[in-house]
């Protein structure tokens, strides 16, 4: 829009706001990351790694850290897999009760953290187990396996049965046609899932605070737990990873999967 | 019917195909001879897929059994049937290459490394597209990617090579032209075919056997000119080129020719092919190419021909045909399409109508 009004200028200026809104915590975050004085406030006198050395030597964290990050995997390789079964029973097979089931796998969508958290808590003390990193990783597996089921169930759908008939036809047995056929051209959708379900799982903090344990402490448990004694500007150099992290792990699969599949369905 | 005392290959044995409730295919007994084209033809819904796809093993008959080169298969799992397939959409895998599409049969089959690219690189030659072997199914065009999907499906030496309207979604020149390509390979190969479609004249122009199925019925089967010359009933003679139909009851039979009267009350001669007595209920089906139109006072009446009076009513200018509706005295009219021996009519002009009994086909109503 070259000409001039106001209507324009004015959606503009809201776009702008909005984002500022949405952004400025987070560079603030970030940028009081490299603020040298103990306490995160503006002006800022210098740069300084003052915060991230401290980080990098501060046990507590580091063990949160790689919680999560073997937490966020397990998880994310056990629902990708769990999501890419019941996707292809869901699409591919007819069986009494499908729908119902379907709805109850989606379920944890609707359902609030809190009461999932405190539900799976009581179901383990019904059971007489106590908290354990398997807790954390099944509570995790369900709270994202409805991503991962979305999202594979969409892709299954674009599929068209036509090409697995067609292995079929030529001599492909069934795990062969989806070995070969079904399941390459869901990758897409695969890593997608596997993505999600490590975000999910890393960011996490509402359903975690109920099912982790002193020694399963992940990255957000952990800088809630830092908060509440006091605002350290570690956990600002500690934000600053997280959100590096978080941001550039899907931008960089991103890449990678279209830089490796050559074909587009 | 059958002339040539060839093997059936494919047998279908009281084939029955339900749906819930829905029966798609009929109680059916059909076979299919060894190294013949046959074509399952009818309106959509009519069962011919869920026939061909009971073949290839994508459906279970409910009742029945299907047999090939004498073998009951239908335990048998569809990937050990030794089948071709080709599907409407082509059906290329979209992440191979074509090699590795048109290789893929023989991947399961005992084939070495340089017998395969021996026998890719003839299939390539086969379908005319040699060299497109490193390309992907998306950089060709559709009626290349057809061809590659017959490349596939031959490749691996099928027993009966299955085809699911694999031309519709061609446009109309490239059809035309991917049916005589079809015919060809198929005579080259001399493979058992089978080929599903709505469209009669792709039935017509490549069959050695054609099955008019409706509503999960066999309406008529037999070669394309029994089934278009001679059809069963009303449907095939509907459904197969434009037809005529008038409806009279037989007032005289002699050993050339049955004498209808018609609704009109006219009198109508029609070849005497047996089966047909005194005043039983026929509907006589024309053609409307069968008939032909002279200006009406040119017209000399021929001895033993059936002619009408009429009215030019309509026409369609068609490029190399006219269609014109014809009004007979009453409120009937005929369809004709004329090859424009002399000239256009006019609407309202005044003519002719002649047809020889040979063309008249008669059937019964029951």
């Amino acid at each position: 829009m070259k000409q001039f009004s106001i209507g324009w200028s004015l959606i503009r200026i809201y776009t702008i706001i909005v984002y500022v809104f949405l952004f400025a915590p987070i560079v603030v975050v970030i940028v009081l990351a490299f603020n040298p004085k103990q306490f995160g406030i503006f002006p800022m006198e210098g740069v300084s790694f003052r915060w991230f050395i401290k980080l990098a030597q501060n046990e507590a964290i580091i063990d949160a850290f790689k919680n999560s990050l073997v937490l966020g995997t397990l998880t994310a390789l056990l629902s990708t897999a769990i999501g890419i079964l019941a996707a292809m029973a869901f699409i591919r097979f007819e069986f009494p009760g499908k729908n119902t089931l379907n709805t109850l796998l989606l379920s944890p969508i609707m359902i609030p953290e809190v009461v999932l958290g405190v539900a799976l808590l009581l179901f383990l003390r019904f059971l007489q187990q106590p908290k354990s990193f398997a807790l954390l990783l099944i509570g995790h597996v369900v709270l994202t396996l409805p991503y991962v089921l979305l999202i594979v169930q969409a892709r299954l759908v674009g599929i068209k049965t036509e090409y697995e008939e067609a292995a079929k036809s030529l001599g492909a047995n069934a795990f062969q046609t989806f070995k070969e056929i079904t399941l390459p051209l869901l990758l897409p959708a695969i890593l997608a899932g596997a993505l999600f379900s490590f975000t999910i799982s890393f960011d996490d903090i509402t359903a975690t605070l109920f099912w982790a344990t002193a020694q399963n402490q992940t990255v957000p448990v952990k800088i809630f737990s830092m908060l509440r004694l006091s605002i350290s500007p570690e956990i600002n150099a500690l934000g600053a990873v997280m959100i590096v992290l978080t941001v550039t792990t899907p931008l960089l699969a991103g890449y990678l999967s279209r830089k490796f599949s050559k074909v587009k369905t | 019917m059958a002339t040539d005392e060839k093997q059936p290959i494919v047998q279908f044995k009281g084939i029955l195909k339900r749906f819930g409730n829905v029966v798609a295919v009929e109680k059916m007994d059909f076979d299919i001879e060894e190294g013949s084209l046959v074509t399952l033809l009818g309106p959509s819904g009519c069962g011919k897929t869920t026939l061909l796809r009971m073949v290839a093993g994508l459906e279970e008959p409910t009742e029945g059994d299907i047999f090939i080169k004498g073998i009951r298969i239908n335990d048998t799992p569809i990937h050990k049937r030794n089948l071709g397939m080709i599907f409407q959409n082509y059906a290329l895998f979209p992440h191979k290459t074509i090699f590795d599409n048109v290789a893929f049969g023989l991947k399961y089959r005992d084939v070495s490394k340089e017998e395969v690219n021996k026998k890719v690189t003839r299939a390539l030659e086969m379908v005319r597209l040699p060299g497109v072997e490193n390309r992907m199914p998306s950089q060709l065009s559709g009626g290349q990617q057809q061809r590659i999907a017959m490349a596939r499906a031959i490749v691996i030496e099928p027993d009966v090579l299955l085809m699911d309207e694999p031309l519709s979604a061609l446009d109309e020149n490239l059809r035309e032209e991917m049916r005589r390509e079809v015919d060809n390979l198929q005579q080259m190969l001399g493979v058992t075919t089978i080929f599903v479609t709505h469209d009669q004249r792709e039935a017509l122009s490549m069959s050695d056997k054609i099955l008019v199925m409706k509503d999960g019925k066999k309406q008529q089967e037999g070669k394309p000119e029994t089934v278009y010359n001679e059809p069963a009933n009303h449907f095939v003679a509907d459904f197969l080129g434009h037809s005529n139909f008038i409806l009279g009851e037989v007032v005289d039979v002699d050993d050339h020719h049955v004498t209808v009267k018609i609704e009109t009350g006219d009198i109508l001669f029609a070849e005497n092919k047996g089966g047909f007595s005194k005043s039983d209920q026929v509907e006589m089906i024309v053609r409307a190419q069968r008939f032909d139109a002279f200006p009406k006072d040119e017209f000399k009446p021929v001895e033993g021909m059936n002619h009408f009076q009429g009215r030019i009513k309509d026409r369609s200018y068609m490029g190399g045909e006219v269609s014109y509706f014809i009004e007979l005295g009453t409120d009937r009219e005929i369809h004709v399409i004329s090859m424009m021996r002399t000239r256009i009519y006019d609407i309202g002009e005044e003519v002719s109508v002649q047809v020889s009994p040979h063309h008249c086909h008669l059937i019964l109503i029951e």
